[in-house]
């Protein structure tokens, strides 16, 4: 057994954890984040994509070990300290950019990095970008507009 | 100025904020106190006798608590099939068992053998992985055809052979259309392949099971489409507990698609174990497991004929289907190709004669049944690919071909040749838009611009018609349904006026927390915030038989609409009392109770406290309360239909395919909201493009599905689609359900893969190379072996 720290959503948290115990299952058993969702056991379909020292990963291909001492944000921490919305968050929604909305967490924080990466992205930009995360239900159409939004809206903010 | 509240407008989705911040309740979010995990030992081959299980070491591993295996499960019964088909000759299908956990045969690579509980997850995989199993390995069946040669090995021993049934329909025509396709100006033929597809919800499913001794009562928290369907079928036909001892709770459910309509093994045996083991049992599938156990879609072989006079009027159709059912009957697989399917084949069309054969073959494969669609995708399949091979035969435009053969919309309600009667439509309003949205007029400019890019353009154009709001009860019985197929809904208001409604249609996506409410609001005039849905839990919900073959609004809503008067009667005759009135003279609007022609009035909320503060109340006339329960059974199918458009690029040098524009212009009867209904259309035409282009479920000679993992099973992504162009301003409302509405959430994936397979032949045609057809899915391979001839 490892025994991990890490600074999850802002929060130092601690735990016991198996070598072979994935971010993924620590994030959603035992920490009890269960936003982080499981939907294959490839790491192709993206609804476990989390924030690891700032940069997108799949959360299913980190070792919780190996997590150590890292700082992770999940889609529970991507709200405004008020508890409203952020800005990607309701993109989503004005857009309709979820149906079942088990693939949204996984797509909210890759466009997060997709936007922090290039503020103003062309369609094919986040098309080519969303190539690691899958969604059955929207088609992507509405998740591309979504985030089209989203950086229009963030655009005026980063400037500032 | 669309509305803004209410039918026709789109509100935000109120079940958005809780999913875009990690709050959902999954089903395996759930956990229940004191909960073991099961893991399942399956079938690595596709067909074997088993000589022995010998659990012994496993039985002894840490953390292990319990194994099973079939000789748990001998006393039990097996999985219900909820459809029985009659063959041609009158004859019932040939049904066989399909038990909890595999019995003396395995019969698929999936199959289950064994099932370990054991404290944690990865003790119960360390123990299956010592499991002795010795199984003799026996041929297995995996072509159709081959299945059902004489001396073929039989997928099940106590039947006469692998084929469950042979179905003519309607049989009685079977000699006319003979003689009509023999005596013809023309038949075009075309053979073709529809696909096995997996459904991949990206939710794998769930089942976590839970039993309280001291009550005997049974929890099982499931990922369905249909909760009380499930509670039926496993606690009637599997396990025997009787309704009030059996909760079924599906909470958020991410997708289903057809795929958790089915009560599966592991849902039984969670159920089972949570009793045997004296503590909750939850089982969460793999992706993996999730191709080799969710039923899968499609899977047709057919060959079909259209016989046309000189103008191009068609006169007969004939086809001919092999129709996978994989190793068992999954709960509705006998009714896809048959009434799903065969009902369909007059397609938008006036074709007076029509016969359709199918025969179900068992094969050593994954069961296949329902998948966005179902049976419908295939008739449409077929029929727009024929018709587009027709015209090209008979030098008349695709386009110019389908108007000839419309139904009229004078010729409503129109009765076809294939026992279904549609009740409304106007195909030619619906093409005209389409041309319109896709702008058919430019197209030619644009395929110049993309020759000089070296591309080759193609345009695909086709029809569809689907029968939704599945579905009449008397009608499905006397064809072979063992369910009713109605919908309840409850509209409990409360004392201070908001209301609580419980609906038996599930929304696992679709929105029925955001849409159900705009319905009531909308007729009681008062705030839709104000109303809440209850759906997906059977100790909550009257009754209730689920989301699927887009019946949620057209027959769930229905219900909701009959409940809903019931309550406004009943308030009426509170308001009555309250303002001195007759009933007769109140009415309702904008939430107020008024008396024609007086200044009465009396606020929504005042009768509904009266209702329960009854101390100035009609009490010797009706009773307190304000709370209505409705059932509603349609008196048909409703019958959406489109017309879609889609354009691609091919390009020569490798066969790659893309679509660089898709329309699709529907009717869907009247729209409760809009944004919701896009929605719907856009995933169906992801999907759609996707069987067109990427997905097949592939299995080799033995049975192994090849195709068995995102890494090569190919689901669209970002930049395989394009933004797509909707339209739904042609709706002809339908005629027999309150809210005029026909249903949306299926006709993406029917309309869709024809319009891209048109489009690349139309594409290949357009280049020299006079392609008839490719088989699906459209892999650069094929097209370039087309193009290479």
């Amino acid at each position: 057994m490892h025994d991990v720290t890490m600074v999850v959503n802002g929060r130092s948290v601690s735990g016991q954890v198996e070598g072979r115990r994935l971010l993924s299952d620590f994030l959603r058993e035992d920490l009890r984040l269960t936003g982080t969702h499981i939907g294959c056991d490839t790491s192709q379909c993206g609804a476990c994509v989390i924030h690891l020292n700032g940069e997108a990963v799949k959360a299913c291909s980190v070792l919780a070990a190996d997590a150590e001492g890292a700082e992770i944000r999940t889609i529970e921490g991507m709200s405004n300290p008020d508890g409203s919305l952020g800005v990607i968050q309701a993109a989503f929604q004005e857009h309709h950019g979820l149906q079942c909305g088990f693939c949204t967490p996984g797509m909210v924080m890759i466009a997060a990095d997709l936007l922090a990466q290039n503020p103003s992205p062309t369609e094919a930009e986040i098309r080519a970008y969303l190539e690691g995360n899958l969604c059955r239900c929207t088609g992507y159409h509405n998740i591309v507009k979504s985030i089209q939004a989203a950086a229009a809206q963030l655009q005026p903010l980063a400037a500032e | 100025m669309p509305k803004d509240h209410g039918i026709g407008a789109s509100p935000k989705r109120r079940e958005d904020v809780r999913f875009l911040t990690g709050k959902g309740q999954y089903t395996d979010d759930i956990t229940v106190h004191g909960q073991t995990y099961v893991h399942f030992l399956r079938s690595d081959v596709a067909h074997g006798r088993i000589r022995s299980i010998d659990t012994s070491e496993a039985a002894g591993m840490p953390g292990v608590l319990r194994i099973f295996t079939g000789a748990d499960f001998e006393g039990v019964g097996g999985l219900p099939c909820g459809w029985q088909v009659t063959d041609r000759t009158g004859q019932p299908m040939q049904e066989p068992p399909h038990p909890v956990l595999a019995q003396r045969k395995v019969r698929h690579v999936g199959d289950p053998i064994a099932a370990v509980v054991a404290e944690s997850l990865a003790e119960a995989r360390d123990a299956a992985a010592a499991i002795d199993i010795d199984i003799e390995e026996l041929p297995a069946v995996i072509d159709m055809k081959a299945a059902i040669e004489a001396g073929a090995p039989k997928v099940h021993d106590d039947l006469t052979s692998n084929l469950c049934y042979d179905w003519g329909f309607v049989e009685e025509n079977r000699e006319a259309v003979d003689q009509a396709i023999e005596g013809a100006h023309h038949v075009t033929t075309l053979e073709l392949v529809n696909q096995r597809l997996a459904p991949n919800a990206m939710e794998p499913r769930v089942a976590l099971g839970d039993y309280n001794a001291a009550t005997d009562e049974h929890t099982l928290y499931t990922t369905s489409q249909n909760p009380h369907v499930i509670r039926l079928l496993m606690g009637a036909f599997v396990l025997g507990i009787p309704e009030h001892k059996l909760r079924v709770v599906a909470p958020d459910v991410g997708g289903g698609f057809g795929s958790k309509i089915f009560h599966y093994a592991e849902e039984a045996l969670c159920t089972f174990a949570a009793k045997a083991v004296g503590r909750p049992v939850k089982w969460t599938a793999s992706r993996s497991e999730a191709f080799i156990t969710d039923a899968q879609g499609r899977d047709h072989v057919t060959k079909i004929e259209l016989a046309m006079d000189e103008n191009g009027t068609f006169l007969a159709l004939r086809t001919d289907t092999y129709a996978n059912m994989g190793a068992y009957l999954s709960t509705f697989a006998p009714s896809i190709p048959t009434w799903l399917h065969g009902t369909l084949m007059a397609g938008n069309y006036t074709t007076p004669l029509i016969y359709v054969n199918v025969k179900a073959v068992f094969t050593n494969t994954v069961p296949v049944d329902a998948y966005r669609g179902a049976g419908r995708p295939e008739a449409t399949f077929q029929l727009e690919r024929v018709i587009d091979k027709a015209a090209r035969e008979m030098g008349i435009d695709p386009i110019e071909l389908r108007r000839r053969n419309f139904i009229k919309p004078d010729q409503y309600p129109y009765a076809t040749p294939v026992a279904v009667e549609y009740d409304t439509g106007n195909y030619d309003a619906t093409m005209d838009k389409l041309i319109e949205i896709a702008d058919v007029a430019g197209f030619d400019a644009r395929a110049a611009e993309s020759a000089a890019r070296g591309k080759w353009r193609g345009l695909g154009v086709n029809c569809y018609i689907e029968a939704c709001g599945i579905a009449p009860s008397n009608l499905v019985g006397q064809l072979g349904a063992r369910a009713g197929l109605y919908e309840s809904a409850s509209v409990r208001v409360n004392a201070t006026g908001s209301i609580s409604v419980f609906t038996g249609s599930h929304s696992h996506g679709q929105g029925h927390e955001t849409t159900f409410p705009q319905v009531v609001a909308e007729m009681l005039g008062i705030d839709e915030n104000l109303v809440e849905i209850v759906h997906g839990d059977t100790s909550k919900v009257p009754m209730g038989m689920g989301t699927y073959g887009s019946r949620s609004l057209a027959v769930g809503g229905s219900a909701l609409v009959r409940a809903t008067e019931k309550v406004v009667n009943k308030a009426k005759k509170i308001a009555a009392h309250l303002m001195e009135a007759s009933e007769a003279d109140v009415e309702l609007a904008n939430g107020q109770f008024t008396v024609a022609g007086t200044d009465k009035s009396v606020a929504w909320g005042d009768v509904c406290l009266a209702a329960y503060v009854p101390h100035n109340y009609p009490l010797e006339e009706i009773e307190p309360g304000l709370e209505e329960t409705a059932f509603y059974d349609p008196s048909n199918f409703t019958y959406p239909a489109g017309a879609y458009a889609c354009e691609v690029e091919v390009d020569p040098e490798t066969g790659k395919v893309e679509v660089v524009s898709f329309a699709a212009a529907d009717d869907f009867g009247n729209i409760v909201n809009p944004m919701i209904v896009e929605g719907q259309v856009h995933g169906g035409i992801g999907q759609g493009i996707g069987q067109a282009l990427l997905e097949t479920c592939a299995y080799d000679e033995t049975g192994q599905l090849v195709t068995g993992s995102f890494m090569d099973y190919a689901m669209p992504r970002a930049d395989d689609v394009p933004f797509y162009v909707v339209d739904h301003s042609t709706g002809t409302p339908c005629t027999h359900n309150p809210l005029g509405v026909k249903g949306c959430g299926e006709a993406g994936a029917i309309g869709s893969p024809p319009a891209v397979v048109n489009a690349v032949v139309d594409a290949l045609h357009r280049n020299g190379k006079p392609v008839t057809h490719i088989d699906m899915p459209l892999s650069p391979a094929r097209v370039w072996s087309a193009i290479a001839g």
